[in-house]
């Protein structure tokens, strides 16, 4: 940070990049669309510069038109100049003079590292590819400079790396290997478009800081694609806000935050969840119990071997138990893997599991589907992305009926006033009804999916990541939605989320996940303002903090190698006793 | 249920049949195959009025004065086959055997293979593992023989014929259907479905199957014409359609010895199952082209 603030003092009126009157039109069948107007903006030597802005801000379409990629014949640029450094103009260049270009001059990361790097290819392959494919290294020299690269962003176990294909990697260290790629050519200016969304939060932290640690080393210029203020906040010197393929604001990064001067900039900034800004939720009575799980085990058989029979399990879930009072929320918090969707799933019955689950005093375990059938109206679950879980052929009147219609809970008119009074309560006009969900926003089709999951007016709510896949501004309405019903029904909310900064808004209480088991539990204040397991400790850590002017603490190293969950057969998963340390805050100990 | 459906159905928007039409008439290949397609349907129902002669009738004046069979002429617009028969009005009633085969053992093969598919997609487990292996072996055992077999065991007729080429041709669908039920299984909706407590029938019929309705569309239509050409096989090989019903198969069949002398005989009942297969052929790609969301991008 500070090496980048020196060199951005000394040459800070050196552009590497400019872009002026950039205009970029789609072809839709509706005609011609503008996704990217008139924006200008030139990247300083050295300097990490954020393009931030919700989804539909054009944002990822400005990267791909300066890198050439931008997808034909659909999007074209219509008019505007980008220029490098020498006065190299990128905009209306041929296929093979751009490829000249990037990997050598400009570079690009991506969101989703598997689907950048070749499957069937070594690690290693794939580098000295990039390095043979722009004469960066004799043949004889490239297993060597690859294995320069890969410990340059401090890959682990290198040399192993090397011989492996990128399907026996986690997400994190392909994100690692993508930016070894893009930086094999030393190129002046590296792209990230969103390099971290699809990572793990301590994982994200750790990709964040070697991008700053290779910033400062190489001198490389970042261009930042991001949604997250979070990330914006850590890693720019300047931003340029978007929105609709306009500049709504540009900034340094500080004063953006301490003043916005577009009301955009300010919604925007004042929607972004911070730990510890929500206000204190009321204290609950919790007399009665609207959940109730007790040792709840997922395991999931892996068959292998010549007969194809069980030789070990996964445990997803290991003695899980808690419970959730009604009108309180239980956030459910841990890294992809650590089976906190599989206790959702197992909650609505769709993942065969050991132990009990009891909602509102019934119990929902060993029943057959139709003794489980009448019960299953007292739980519902919200998913992840609304648009997976709506049936892309049916309209979504008829999806928000269908509950209603399956347990015979109304026909006829009385349906049809039930869905319209479903639609009104979730925000939505009542007319919409006879619409497909391609017709619908994102947040709209959410809503639907939050419709549908009360149409069986349910005690207890499970959210798997609901709120994830949408932009902060909408993401905010979605979460007051869900805050509102929660008051008026009394409803009980499972809330399984990756993203502290959500969980500390919605949260009572707070279960800690780790490897299928809770590591820590208790209130939102005890979890999240005194953690004191040390998994815990270190996901809080890695959270991006909302605000360039705090220093941010490093993040706390991993202690011991990453367990798995496979066990074979004849080993039982290890179980960490929970003991309270607080009134309410339990802590996992050692291994009993 | 059925009230729901009354109140809540409305057609999808951009989707009708209408729109389909429209689609496949505005490219030229899919509009040649639509309308060879439809000339042909026509021919096979309004066979008996536009034969200009009594396809069985062995005329006198059928012949040359040798006996050998006459070339196409003003009178006999295809020519005339060995026993003096007019070959234009045979191909006209031929067209009704082959379509009639076509859609029946097609028809047949669609309703078998993907209830096969379904099962074994959505079920999965050993019920599914049998079934699939059932099909792979059926995959692998060659079709030709196996109708050759069927055919000689029953004693030939439409309906068997029909049946044989379905017992064949369902293996294809059967895959194409169980890959897509499989992944669409495990799809969220169908999560969403299960959370609710829907029936296995309601998922399979209302979630399931009109997301298959495209494919076995396409498919289904792709297969008439390997249908059309299997029964050619076999009416050639002498254990499809029986004389004296013509076939386009049959009367290439009868009439191959005098391929030198009377090319006509077997050029014309080729073409016509040429026509056929391409037409089909065509329609087939096309409506997968125009059917498939993944394609244009929506659903």
């Amino acid at each position: 940070m500070s090496a980048a603030a020196e060199i951005s003092g000394r040459e800070a009126s050196r552009p590497v990049l400019t872009v002026k009157g950039l205009t970029i039109q789609v072809a839709t069948p509706e005609g011609a669309k503008i996704v990217v107007e008139d924006l200008g903006f030139t990247l300083n030597h050295g300097e990490t510069l954020c393009l931030a802005g919700e989804s539909g801000s054009g944002k990822s379409m400005t990267a791909l038109a300066i890198m050439g990629l931008l997808p034909k014949p659909m999007a074209r640029i219509a008019s505007g100049s980008i220029t490098l450094a020498d006065g190299t103009e990128l905009t209306g260049r041929s296929e093979r003079a751009m490829r000249k270009i990037r990997a050598q001059r400009i570079s690009m990361i991506f969101q989703e590292p598997m689907s950048s790097l070749n499957p069937v290819m070594t690690i290693g392959k794939q580098l000295e590819e990039v390095l043979l494919e722009h004469g960066m290294c004799s043949r004889s020299e490239a297993p060597a400079r690859a294995l320069d690269l890969l410990r340059d962003v401090q890959l682990t176990e290198a040399e192993k790396r090397l011989a492996q294909y990128p399907h026996e990697l986690s997400g994190g260290m392909r994100q690692r290997v993508m930016i070894a790629i893009a930086l094999a050519c030393n190129p002046e200016i590296l792209i990230a478009d969103e390099p971290t969304t699809a990572l793990d939060v301590t994982v994200q932290a750790e990709v964040l800081e070697l991008i700053r640690a290779l910033q400062r080393e190489h001198g490389t210029t970042v261009l930042m694609i991001t949604h997250d203020m979070g990330v914006v906040a850590e890693m720019a010197d300047r931003v340029v806000v978007m929105r609709n393929g306009k500049q709504e604001e540009a900034a340094p990064v500080r004063e953006l935050f301490a003043a916005p001067k577009t009301a955009y900039a300010r919604e925007l900034l004042a929607a972004v969840p911070r730990i510890g800004a929500a206000p204190t939720r009321p204290e609950l009575e919790r007399t009665r119990h609207t959940v109730d799980v007790e040792d709840l085990c997922v395991r999931f058989p892996m068959r292998g071997g010549l007969l194809n029979r069980v030789n070990a399990r996964l445990h997803a879930v290991e003695g899980v138990n808690f419970r959730i009072a009604p009108g309180e929320t239980l956030a459910l918090v841990g890294e992809s893997g650590c089976g906190k969707s599989t206790i959702g799933k197992a909650m609505l019955s769709l993942v065969p599991y050991e132990g009990s689950i009891r909602i509102e005093g019934q119990q929902m375990a060993g029943l057959s589907p139709h003794a489980l059938k009448p019960i299953r109206r007292n739980v519902q679950m919200i998913f992840q992305d609304p648009g997976a879980s709506l049936d892309a052929r049916m309209t979504v009147g008829k999806q928000v009926a269908e509950p209603l219609v399956v347990h015979g809970l109304a026909s006829g008119s009385e349906l049809q006033d039930r869905v319209e009074w479903l639609f009104r309560r979730v925000g939505l006009p009542a007319d919409h009804i006879d619409r497909f969900p391609h017709e619908f926003s994102g947040g709209q089709r959410q809503r639907i999916c939050i419709a549908r999951a009360l149409a069986l007016r349910p005690k207890a709510i499970v959210a798997d990541e609901s709120v994830s896949a949408l932009d902060v501004s909408v993401q905010a309405r979605v979460l007051e939605l869900l805050r509102e019903l929660q008051e008026e029904e009394g409803l009980a909310y499972l809330f399984i989320s990756h993203d502290m900064a959500v969980i500390d808004q919605v949260a009572d209480r707070v279960a800690v996940m780790n490897l299928g088991q809770i590591v820590e539990s208790g209130s939102r204040d005890q979890v999240l303002r005194d953690p004191q397991h040390a998994y815990t400790r270190r996901l809080l850590s890695a959270v991006p903090f909302p605000d360039p002017t705090r220093q941010r603490p490093p993040v706390i190293a991993r202690e011991g190698p990453v367990g798995s969950p496979v066990r074979p057969l004849d080993d039982p998963a290890p179980r960490f006793p929970l003991a309270e340390v607080a009134p309410g805050h339990w802590v996992a100990g050692d291994a009993a | 249920m059925s009230e729901t459906a009354a109140i809540l159905a409305r057609p999808a928007r951009s989707r009708n049949v209408a729109w389909v039409l429209r689609e496949l008439l505005r490219r030229p290949r899919s509009a040649f195959g639509l309308i060879v397609i439809v000339i042909l349907v026509a021919a096979a129902l309004l066979a008996p009025w536009i034969m200009p002669y009594d396809p069985n009738d062995q005329m006198f004046d059928g012949l040359s004065l040798e006996g050998a069979p006459l070339p196409p002429s003003s009178r006999f617009w295809l020519g005339t086959d060995l026993l003096g028969r007019d070959l234009f009005s045979r191909l006209i009633l031929g067209t009704q055997t082959s379509l009639i085969i076509g859609v029946l053992a097609n028809g047949i093969a669609i309703v078998l293979g993907a209830t096969v598919g379904i099962t074994a997609g959505y079920f999965g487990g050993w019920v599914g593992g049998v079934l699939m292996r059932f099909t792979d072996l059926m995959m692998a055992f060659p079709a030709l023989l196996l109708a050759i077999v069927l055919a000689a065991i029953f004693k030939p007729s439409l309906l068997i014929v029909a049946l044989v080429i379905a017992m064949v041709n369902w293996v294809q669908m059967a895959r194409v259907i169980y890959t897509e039920t499989r992944s669409l299984a495990q799809r969220e909706f169908i999560d969403v479905q299960r959370a609710i407590g829907s029936s296995t029938w309601r998922i399979l019929g209302r979630h399931i199957l009109p997301h298959l309705v495209y494919s076995i569309i396409v498919f289904g239509t792709l297969g008439i014409s390997t249908t059309v050409l299997l029964e050619a096989t076999l009416s050639y090989l002498g254990v499809g359609v029986q004389p004296p019903t013509p076939s386009w198969g049959n009367i290439i069949y009868e009439n191959q010895t005098y391929f030198a002398n009377a090319p006509w005989l077997v050029f014309f009942p080729g073409m016509a199952i040429l026509l056929l297969a391409l037409s089909f052929n065509l329609l087939g790609d096309a409506l997968r082209d125009t059917l498939d969301p993944k394609l244009k991008g929506r659903h």
